[in-house]
């Protein structure tokens, strides 16, 4: 129901703003990549070392020593530049990325984020995402916005342990865009084709119907 | 001073068990993968890894797992490695998950001289559990310390005999810290040049930090994920 990885990309691409420093993070995040509009200039910074990420490679010119974050091959820009992991952590700290947009398994109305570990079942580990929701300026949740089983992944109350505390701001799923202000969700757009009635029953958490809230640009 | 040696086996001569070695790459880009072999033929046993990573199932440190030489692993993402997670359920296997800014930043701190530093990154989730927190400007900051390691396994892909360092792309990541930070350095290169050849300009890794220097072989350099346009 509602938008696939695709057009949830497409939609968070228009929050993007000419000048800005990016970090997208792994899955849906990263298609965000392929629909940046060609008039503005955003910067990708991928935390494993490099500023001005390119497009995958041609055949011909894969390159084992240049991969991103989620360790795909990659390409450089002119303009780019490579520096170390510190590096890359301390210009995310100082808040020089002006924007993240990474995954969850769950959102709470506070703003909190669960993305890292399901206690006794998997245990990737956090990576970089701690420190990019403790310092980013402004971090977007890509997701779907209901898991696997059908149960709502946007809360109260995270249930899975926390990644970070009241620092997401907006959530973009196959449904909605959400925002959250003063710990409540409110819906500011809707996807075509699906009912703000489904979205608040898809909704655990407390929904507030903003009065301006319309219908998704996926142009 | 002689820095330079044969290869993995002799640079690694005196590595006890029970050993903390910090290893450079993230996912099985730039990893020392000489060093990784040596460890696995001299059968050290009972180590604790210091690593962003823990390989694949079979490379990089997932081969040190396969052979149980590994008791703890210090890393920011493990997945992609079922043995791995295997190990690590069934309780074989020690795991401390650290966020990877703030295991980059304990590699700095170490390589340079600063015992402790604030983050806030982990604020308010299990990573912040018995750790001081302060308060600057409003923000809630975590004390984290710098690592202490008995070795650093370092892939740089040009050094000199003395161990100055040149990295390339994103193979960088975690060596030139873990560079700075090891009680002993070892550096395996892609190509050993005379010395005066490196460009002092670019040097990222001085040769003060490196104890041993050799030139690697048989560079597989495997890609986890082959993406093309």
């Amino acid at each position: 129901m509602g938008l696939n990885k695709f057009q949830i990309a497409k939609r968070i691409s228009k929050e993007l703003k000419d000048g800005d420093y990016v970090n997208l993070g792994i899955g849906i995040p990263t298609l965000i990549a392929n629909y940046i509009r060609k008039d503005i200039s955003v910067i990708l910074q991928s935390e494993n070392g490099l500023l001005g990420m390119g497009p995958f490679p041609n055949k011909n010119k894969i390159d084992p020593d240049m991969i991103n974050a989620g360790k795909e091959t990659i390409t450089t820009l002119s303009g780019s530049a490579l520096f170390s992991s510190a590096e890359s952590f301390g210009m995310i700290r100082r808040g020089r990325v002006n924007l993240t947009v990474l995954g969850a398994m769950e959102v709470s109305q506070a703003g909190d984020i669960a993305n890292w570990k399901i206690p006794g079942k998997m245990v990737k580990g956090m990576g970089g995402a701690m420190d990019l929701v403790a310092s980013a300026k402004n971090i977007i949740v890509a997701m779907m916005h209901t898991n696997k089983k059908g149960h709502s992944k946007l809360l109260k109350k995270c249930t899975l342990p926390i990644t970070g505390l009241n620092c997401i701001k907006k959530v973009v799923t196959n449904l909605a865009v959400i925002d959250i202000e003063n710990n409540m969700f409110v819906l500011k757009e809707h996807a075509p084709g699906v009912s703000i009635e489904e979205i608040v029953e898809a909704t655990e958490g407390e929904l507030k119907i903003s009065e301006s809230v319309c219908e998704m640009d996926l142009s | 001073m002689n820095k330079l040696y044969k290869n993995g086996l002799d640079a690694i001569f005196d590595i006890k068990d029970h050993s903390t070695i910090m290893l450079g790459g993230f996912g099985l880009c730039g990893i020392p993968e000489n060093l990784i072999s040596a460890l696995v033929t001299k059968k050290t046993k009972g180590l604790t890894c210091i690593s962003n990573n823990a390989g694949v199932d079979d490379f990089g440190i997932g081969l040190l797992l396969k052979t149980r030489q590994v008791k703890k692993m210090i890393s920011s993402y493990v997945g992609e490695n079922a043995e791995f997670e295997k190990q690590l359920l069934s309780g074989e296997l020690e795991v401390e998950l650290i966020p990877q800014g703030t295991l980059a930043e304990r590699c700095r701190a170490a390589g340079a001289g600063i015992p402790g530093f604030y983050t806030p990154a982990g604020v308010g989730t299990e990573v912040a559990e018995g750790k001081e927190v302060k308060v600057f400007n409003g923000k809630k900051h975590l004390l984290e310390l710098a690592f202490e390691s008995d070795f650093a396994f370092v892939k740089a892909w040009k050094g000199d005999a003395l161990g100055n360092l040149i990295y390339r792309g994103t193979a960088r990541n975690f060596n030139p810290m873990m560079a700075a930070a090891g009680k002993i350095t070892i550096v395996e290169v892609e190509e050993l040049v005379p010395v005066g050849e490196l460009d002092p300009n670019i040097i990222h890794t001085p040769s003060i930090y490196v104890d041993r220097i050799f030139k690697g072989e048989n560079y597989e350099k495997r890609i986890e994920k082959i993406t093309t346009q």
